[in-house]
């Protein structure tokens, strides 16, 4: 047991990992049209390929919890084989399969040495998993039992609470708004044609992402590639998400729950992946609250006040606007005085901006340490799978630090202006009943 | 199975192939400065980067009743400046030159690091060695920051039923090892932690010799060398009281636990009594094999998908919804291996407590199938790899090693040690080990969570919540 003593938090979420100088990402698009990135790095005699589809929650319809479920049967039964073949499959190897699905995404992973004879069988398992699965009747409801189970758990974590509260608060009726989890009335409703039908609509190779980093060529990658997708029908690409709708005014959501702090999330739907005012609002919200130990949010909260252990605000830029949130936990008396603070922070962000000072420290802090982020194959797998899914320029990378370099503090000034509005704020605030009583709901 | 050579095959050729790759792998080097300093440096030249730890030979089971804690309260006024560099000024100036650094606080070490550019090295080294003897521990800093220490204990223990279950599930396995300690501290004991407190700490534990420093990276081993000498070298060394004995008595029967707390869902937590590695090697009476046996113990029960616990509860009886096993190889000092578990959903905890108790007899009383061996050594040999992946992580194999005594060149022994543990010493270890009289089982108790009924503030500790 290791306690981290500061969080660093999503923030790195925002831009994931980089590699020696910088990766020469090699990129083409197969003949079914899926679109794949690969970075060689020949140091280690590994691989790790990630394989990302428009397949996330958002594509659940009125049927949450659809997306996730889909993707973790995809390794429960395939071509015949059954759930302890498949993981033998890949374990007996020393290869490491992985699923997940996020809002956006679903994903499948694997980790291997790149010998051939510990290669090709791992390969081949995992295209059986892809492109063959049987989503077993048994499999199916052994799973919706532990979803449920999982939801339950989130009722016994103030964290948990706080965020789908938010989530929902945000987004009202837009998909972003629903739990990936999904909920015990969508999952008890769920059937398995749900899932294949599911399977069937969003994991072909014209909705798909490859990237790839490891000990293999071009040549090697190319093969590689084809006899992995070979049995994936092109289908089509998912369509565009709907636009998220902007708060029309404030609003503080308090939910009561026995525990001795207060979980407090304030925020509002941010930008898509693709605004032009990313780089002024990522350089920004660095300086606000997002440089991990330096920031003026972890300043005022942690280091002057001593009010919470983690004191943080990032912006998740997702395909439709993604949230900005700043959070904090602290005991459940001194949350209102917490709450005041991180508004009052975030107002006065919005319309003073940076001063100079503060702008040329965060740009030293980010190009000085932008090897780090390419430092590992797994750091710059991150990287391909989000280069390649939200479709940013080949030379994302290659310009990441002049980009940096270019924000003014007039830049960041104004897009903090146009994209976030304090007055029009959610509020979520779960703890102890007692606190709230006296908060009203001033801010 | 779709393959064409069978396991044992296998397992073969991901040794011959490693074998190949070692020639390339980097060395590690040791140096010792004057003032008891040991150096460590590990050239790993993938990326033009380096991360730099510094680890002290204390944290928690170095503690006494009383004063829990204090290594980790310590540790956050690291942080607090010296006369040189005032408060928050360290990671002022990390952060602009691009670094990224942390510190954290186990039970047997505490560790501080950064990771940078290649070339500015000296700039932790220059700050490390600064704050290794003259830290200011100003006391209107420490009021606000045991603050924040009591913030993250609300987040992390009072507030997580698991975590909570955790806490009392050790105080109540260790009646006399200092394992029974939280890392964090009893709420109470830092309540009542004083700054002079902390001062007493800072000098009897923080000197270059009882300091390990390891580099990793994009470095010359030499130039490292020389760059510790100019900043650690002028440090004075100081006598470290040693710790006194520390030994668990003997537990004369299995302890169980009920733990109360608001939660929706039951939670089961095992603990079983072993050997860590340097337990082992200090303990004439224990073949050094055994915990490198529980290790493979711990792969073939919990190592992945087709583990025994996955396939077996998970899956199979479907009777747990969430399980996992831990042993704990690198400790200081005598240990546990623990299985916690949720229930699938309308199984109690005694139905679960039973069919996991049904899986510990199996390992005893079968021998562990040869695939089931292979399969758990082609995934150590293949993480040998994978790890290297990351400086951090190399740095912290080095470092956790070090820090509770055992030399660096014993991470290395890692894979060969694994590769020859029998299926007869998987047996063995299970019978050793895995009885009653050396069981605690911790059984969470969920309580309404009723928001009108808020907690009481702070317990005491957690004899008012066991019955």
């Amino acid at each position: 047991m290791i306690y981290i003593k500061r969080i660093l938090f999503c923030v790195l979420l925002l831009f994931p990992a980089t590699l020696l100088a910088n990766p020469e990402i090699q990129h083409w698009i197969t003949e079914k049209g899926a679109r794949i990135y690969l970075v060689e790095t020949h140091e280690l005699p590994m691989v790790d390929i990630e394989l990302v589809f428009a397949a996330g929650s958002s594509r659940d319809g009125n049927q949450p919890g659809l997306a996730l479920m889909t993707n973790g049967l995809l390794s429960e039964g395939a071509a015949g084989k059954t759930v302890d073949e498949i993981s033998r499959g890949f374990e007996d190897l020393g290869a490491e399969f992985g699923n997940s699905a996020g809002k956006d995404t679903a994903a499948l992973s694997l980790r291997s040495l790149v010998e051939e004879s510990l290669l090709t069988p791992a390969l081949n398992n995992l295209a059986l998993v892809l492109s063959k699965p049987d989503f077993p009747a048994q499999a199916f409801e052994r799973e919706r039992a532990r979803a449920l189970v999982s939801i339950r758990q989130k009722q016994q974590s103030p964290g948990s609470l706080a965020g789908d509260a938010f989530n929902k608060a945000i987004y009202g009726d837009h998909p972003y708004a629903q739990p990936e989890e999904g909920t015990e009335a969508s999952l008890l409703a769920m059937q398995l044609t749900d899932l294949k039908n599911f399977y069937r609509e969003y994991y072909v190779t014209k909705n798909l992402t490859v990237a790839i980093v490891g000990d293999l060529d071009r040549k090697q990658a190319e093969h590689l590639v084809d006899k992995l997708l070979a049995g994936l029908p092109p289908g089509r690409r998912a369509p565009p998400l709907p636009e998220v709708k902007p708060l029309a005014g404030d609003k503080l959501i308090r939910i009561a729950h026995p525990s001795q702090q207060t979980h407090l999330l304030i925020g509002q739907p941010g930008i898509r992946r693709t605004d032009p005012d990313l780089f002024p609002l990522y350089v920004g919200n660095h300086i606000l609250g997002g440089g991990g130990l330096v920031s003026r949010l972890f300043e005022e909260i942690r280091e002057k006040r001593g009010l919470s252990y983690s004191s943080y605000s990032y912006f998740m830029p997702m395909q439709q606007r993604g949230p900005f949130i700043a959070g904090l936990q602290t005991r459940a008396e001194q949350a209102m005085e917490a709450r005041d603070i991180v508004f009052k922070e975030i107002k006065h962000f919005v319309k003073e901006g940076p001063t100079e000072e503060e702008l040329k420290a965060t740009k030293q802090n980010l190009t000085g340490g932008f090897p780090l982020r390419v430092d590992s194959n797994s750091d710059i797998l991150g990287y391909l799978a989000l280069i390649g899914f939200y479709e940013l320029p080949l030379d994302y990378l290659d310009t990441y630090n002049q980009k940096v370099e270019q924000v003014t503090a007039t830049q960041i000034r104004e897009a903090f202006a146009r994209r976030l509005q304090p007055e029009n704020m959610v509020t979520i605030m779960v703890g102890p009943e007692t606190n709230l009583a006296d908060g009203g709901d001033s801010k | 199975m779709n393959m064409r050579t069978g396991p044992a095959l296998l397992i073969k050729t991901v040794c011959a192939y490693l074998l190949l790759c070692t020639t390339a792998l980097a060395q590690t080097h040791e140096f010792m400065l004057d003032n008891g300093l040991k150096l460590l440096v590990k050239e790993d030249h993938r990326a033009p980067v380096v991360v730099s730890q510094v680890w002290y030979k204390v944290g928690a089971s170095y503690e006494v009743a009383g004063q829990t804690g204090i290594s980790h309260a310590l540790e956050h006024m690291m942080f607090k400046g010296t006369e040189k560099y005032g408060a928050g000024e360290f990671s002022r100036i990390i952060s602009a030159n691009g670094g990224n650094e942390n510190a954290f606080t186990g039970s047997d070490f505490t560790a501080y690091f950064q990771t940078l550019e290649k070339t500015r090295l000296p700039i932790s080294f220059e700050m490390e060695s600064d704050r290794m003897r003259n830290l200011s521990l100003p006391a209107e800093e420490f009021a606000k920051e045991i603050e924040v220490v009591m913030e993250e204990r609300r987040l992390r223990t009072e507030d997580n039923p698991q975590s909570f279950v955790y806490e009392s599930m050790m105080a109540t396995a260790f009646q006399t090892s200092p394992y029974r300690q939280p890392i964090i501290g009893w709420m109470e004991d830092l309540e009542q932690m004083s700054v002079a407190q902390l001062a007493k700490w800072y000098e009897r534990y923080y000197a270059p010799n009882n300091a390990v420093v390891v580099v990793v990276g994009d470095v010359d081993a030499k130039e490292v060398h020389k760059l510790a000498k100019k900043h650690f070298g002028p440090l004075a060394s100081d006598e470290i009281e040693p710790q006194r004995t520390l030994t668990e008595v003997a537990q004369n029967g299995k302890k169980r636990i009920v733990v109360k707390r608001p939660a929706e869902l039951p939670y089961l937590l095992m603990a079983y009594k072993t050997p860590s590695l340097k337990s082992a090697i200090d303990n004439p009476d224990i073949p050094d094999w055994e915990p490198y046996a529980l290790e493979v113990l711990a792969g073939i029960m919990d190592g992945g998908m087709s583990a025994r616990l996955e396939t077996g509860l998970v899956r199979g009886s479907e009777l747990a919804s969430a399980i996992s096993l831990n042993y704990r190889f690198t400790s200081r000092l005598d240990t546990v291996l623990t299985i916690g578990s949720v229930p699938a959903n309308d199984v109690t905890v005694e139905e679960l407590e039973q069919a996991i108790r049904e899986q510990v007899q199996k390992i005893k009383t079968e021998t562990v199938s040869q695939s089931e061996l292979e399969r758990v050594k082609a995934q150590v040999i293949a993480d040998d790899v994978y790890q290297r992946d990351s400086i951090f992580y190399q740095g912290m194999a080095i470092g956790i090693f070090e820090s509770i005594g055992l030399s660096w060149k014993l991470v290395a022994d890692y894979v060969p040690a694994i590769k020859q543990i029998t299926a007869e010493q998987v047996m063995a270890v299970a019978n050793q080990y895995l009885v009653d009289d050396g069981l605690t089982v911790a059984v969470l108790d969920p309580q309404p969570i009723d928001p009108s009924a808020a907690l009481s503030k702070t317990p005491g500790g957690p004899a008012d919540d066991i019955h």
